[in-house]
């Protein structure tokens, strides 16, 4: 029942390739100070808060994520739906975090098409779905299994937690791990917790 | 089950965002910025602003005064808390205006001010910003930019959904965020539920600005959070979110958040005021201050009122209902028209948005869902008028610009989202810099809003400035709104923590603004309106003098006759009647501030000298060249001299 889960430093190579992308618009903008009124009103230095570098001792939910090779397609997926200032705020947020290996057991194509732009939408839904605006450690999870309350998701649904011998498990989705962040909970999860919707 | 991972935090990413310049190299410029932001803030020195924007100072307990579209801080009016800087609460004329039922309370929370309206249009008379610990509402002038008036809640506490004025303002609402025994008593805790009440009250408020409370309606103990008035055709209503519909006593965190829907509680309050009128509601004991700043004495008044009057909204016919809404809705805002009423469920991705012209063909219908409490529930989909879907994560507050857009922050998501009235649609969303709270366009929620600026008020700093230490000051952004897509154009810190803010043109105040108070117009009882006038005058062991400022001395300056054990109440009076030059007062081991008189005016502070010796005492305000001659010696003997009393100026007696 115990599996152990570690977590590892991004390659370099992404890390470097941020770098550029992220030093990039910020040179072109730095040195155009008289640009015109129409100049696009892109954010690039101002990224917002998930490019903030606290000096924190516990990384936040998204940092964790980042930091782990068992998550990079929750990762690639945070990214290609364009939610990580969500998974940086103060919160507190509880995010049930799938693995590789959960993605994986979807059916075929599913991960690479809602990958796809035109589902951006849609991506962030199934992703929202994945968050709670509240705090829920492993004893907040087994008082509410208790006393019968569902967990309310970003995405607007309410999801059903329940005990299935010693684990608990959200929407289907059995915890595997729990990792305390600076901005709420992270608990690793076997499965997607698909929408209702 | 619970295992604890090995975390590798990365000091790379670190190295990624110092590369980048964020973390505040001095040649760094934002990206998110157009070339000409700096030109389109400027405001050249000399020059003034084209809006006030008046800021709650959240924690501070006052209110602050900033221009738009500079950011700069004009002024900060003390309200609910003591502020040395000019003696307010601490000066005998003011310390009435912060007594309360349970005593002086020198502090407050400060939340959301508003700005009176004539016809649905700001007319720049007064601010009101409500109290939210302390239940209570002040009145603020805006002639004087001081608090002229506050009242308490009685029976309330939390005060939050206030402090919004009808289109006439003919009522300024308070609310009840956390609902109590009504009245209060000794009650177990987890009875709460179906024994609280949240009870609304509404405050008149007269032609010459002075408050007092109408009637109380007596509401079910649920949470009320933010309200706005109706307008135009919805004028005559009000309009109050709720959370907590659960009635939860205990980790509402968790427990409040249970119910798929709470309610918006519409309340005819025109119904209601003619209910009352005609003898309707009854009349209950109740404690509570009313603190009145008179002009023309300089003094305030403190009267403890006894009575209120409470009405049971199931006594009157057709005058409340509730609204469902999703997911613990925070603010509650109402377009130019009066026609949209907008529930931002802060734990929602969606807005809800409520027909009023609907709503009143569901009630005309008793199209039902059921009741709470006895007030009858309108059908969701009945008032429904759309929903703005995936707006962001979060939304808290809504404004509108006057041409058919409207503008909602979303805190978890931490950006500001405009979109289209009627259509719903998303036109254009910015990241906000960090988690936005409130934001405010001036007029915003009138029937004629100034939609060329909207303030961002965001409750997370972070690195936008350079680090203070662990506090910081909260930070607001000025966005430009009168393109199709919002830009940001400035950032600016704001003190304490702004909760809302009011914004109106400049020019609607700016001319009626007050430079001096009229010397011959002052009616304090100790005010010495020349130097003739300045005296000592012992009662017991209390020592009243009578003293005035003029560049660059005080009358008396060498003060004899004290004793330790006196009581000594400087009553200074600045006898310049320029604009602009005040005078201050500092007494040394004095247990209270300072002093800061403008001209005219008469402040009092009292001294208990403790020891022996010749005192000094001076002005505090660099008021002239020879500011630093202006001082003054008082000699304090022993509790038994026979030391006279004597007062002089120049070596000279006076009188």
């Amino acid at each position: 029942m115990m599996r152990s889960i570690s977590f590892f430093m991004m390659t370099f190579l992404l890390i470097s390739s941020s770098v550029l992308i992220g030093c990039k618009d910020n040179t072109n903008e730095s040195e155009t100070p008289s640009a015109p009124a129409e100049a696009e009103n892109n954010a690039s230095s101002n990224k917002g808060q998930a490019f903030i570098d606290d000096d924190s001792e516990n990384p936040n939910a998204l940092r964790l994520a980042m930091d782990s090779e068992d998550h990079t397609t929750l990762v690639a997926a945070v990214q290609a739906a364009g939610v990580e200032n969500a998974l940086v705020n103060v919160g507190p947020l509880t995010v049930f975090a799938p693995t590789n290996a959960a993605f994986d057991k979807l059916p075929n194509g599913t991960v690479e098409d809602l990958l796809k732009p035109e589902n951006k939408s849609k991506l962030a839904y199934i992703l929202k779905n994945h968050v709670a605006p509240s705090n829920y450690p492993i004893d907040m999870l087994e008082k509410n299994i208790e006393k019968g309350r569902t967990l309310y998701m970003a995405s607007g649904e309410n999801v059903e937690v329940s005990k299935e011998g010693e684990d608990i498990v959200v929407g289907g989705a059995k915890i595997i791990g729990t990792v305390k962040v600076s901005n709420g909970w992270v608990h690793v999860v076997e499965d997607v917790i698909l929408p209702k919707e | 089950m619970k295992n604890i991972f090995k975390i590798a935090v990365l000091g790379v990413l670190g190295l990624f965002i110092q590369s980048c310049g964020n973390g505040g190299s001095s040649d760094q410029k934002s990206g998110a910025i157009t070339g000409n932001a700096a030109e389109r803030v400027y405001v050249a020195p000399g020059e003034h602003d084209e809006y006030y924007a008046f800021l709650s100072g959240g924690y501070s307990g006052n209110l602050t005064v900033y221009g738009l579209p500079s950011g700069r801080m004009l002024k900060e009016i003390p309200v609910f808390s003591q502020f040395p800087t000019n003696g307010y609460g601490y000066s005998e004329e003011t310390v009435p205006m912060l007594n309360t039922s349970f005593g002086f309370v020198p502090w407050g929370d400060a939340h959301h001010p508003d700005i009176s309206q004539t016809n649905g249009e700001l007319d720049g008379r007064w601010v009101f910003i409500n109290e939210n610990n302390t239940p209570r509402i002040a009145r603020i002038s805006l002639e004087t930019f001081e608090t002229e008036e506050i009242i308490e809640i009685p029976h309330s506490a939390g005060n939050h959904s206030s402090s919004f004025v009808t289109e006439n303002t003919e009522y300024v609402v308070a609310g009840t965020r956390f609902s109590v025994p009504y009245p209060q008593r000794d009650m177990p805790i987890d009875e709460m539920k179906g024994n609280f009440k949240g009870p609304l009250t509404f405050i008149a408020v007269g032609d010459d600005g002075r408050m007092k409370i109408d009637f109380q309606l007596k509401m079910p103990g649920f949470n009320y959070d933010l309200s706005h008035p109706g307008r135009g055709d919805s004028h005559g209503w009000f309009f109050f979110t709720t959370y907590n519909t659960e009635e939860a006593h205990t980790m509402q965190e968790v427990n409040a958040s249970q119910n798929d829907k709470d309610f918006i509680a519409a309340v005819n309050w025109k119904k209601i005021q003619e209910y009352v009128q005609n003898g309707g509601g009854e009349e209950i004991d109740a404690e509570y201050a009313h603190n009145v700043f008179d002009h023309s004495t300089q003094t305030a008044t403190s009267t403890m009122e006894n009575k209120v009057l409470t009405v049971d909204p199931r006594e009157v016919e057709g005058a409340v209902f509730f609204m469902p809404t999703p997911k613990s809705p925070h603010g509650c805002d109402v377009d130019p028209s009066g026609e949209y009423i907008v529930g931002n469920g802060k734990l929602s991705t969606d807005l809800t948005i409520h027909s009023f012209s609907k709503m009143i063909t569901a009630i005309e219908n008793e199209d039902y869902e059921g009741d709470a409490y006895g007030i009858p529930i309108l059908n969701f989909e009945s008032t429904l008028a759309g929903t703005v879907k995936e707006g962001g994560l979060g939304p808290l507050h809504t404004e509108f610009d006057g041409k058919g857009n409207a503008y909602t922050t979303f805190f978890i998501s931490s950006e500001v989202v405009k979109w289209k009235l009627g259509t719903w649609e998303v036109l254009d969303r910015q990241p906000s810099y960090y988690s936005v709270g409130h934001n405010m366009i001036p007029g915003g929620n009138s029937r004629k809003p100034f939609g060329k600026y909207m303030i961002s008020m965001n409750k997370i700093t972070k690195d936008r400035y350079l680090p203070t230490g662990p506090e910081l000051e909260h930070s607001a952004q000025l966005y430009d709104i009168s393109g199709e897509k919002m830009e940001l154009l400035l950032d600016f810190p704001t003190h304490g923590e702004p909760h809302y803010a009011a914004g109106i043109p400049a020019d609607k105040i700016k001319s009626k603004s007050q430079k001096i108070y009229r010397l011959d117009e002052n009616e304090h009882e100790y005010a010495a309106t020349s130097e003739s006038e300045t005296k000592m005058v012992r009662d017991g062991n209390e020592v009243h003098v009578y003293m005035t400022t003029v560049r660059s001395h005080f009358s008396p300056d060498n003060l004899e006759g004290i004793k330790v054990g006196d009581k000594v109440f400087f009553h200074v009076t600045n006898l310049e009647q320029d604009f602009d030059v005040p005078h201050g007062f500092a007494m040394i081991g004095a247990n209270t501030s300072e002093l800061l008189i403008m001209p005219g005016q008469t402040k009092t502070i009292t001294w208990e000298p403790k020891k022996e010796g010749v005192w000094p005492f001076y002005c505090t305000d660099f008021c002239s060249a020879l500011h630093q001659e202006m001082q003054g010696y008082v000699r304090v003997s022993s509790q038994n001299s026979n030391v006279p009393l004597k007062w002089t100026l120049d070596d000279e007696e006076i009188n």
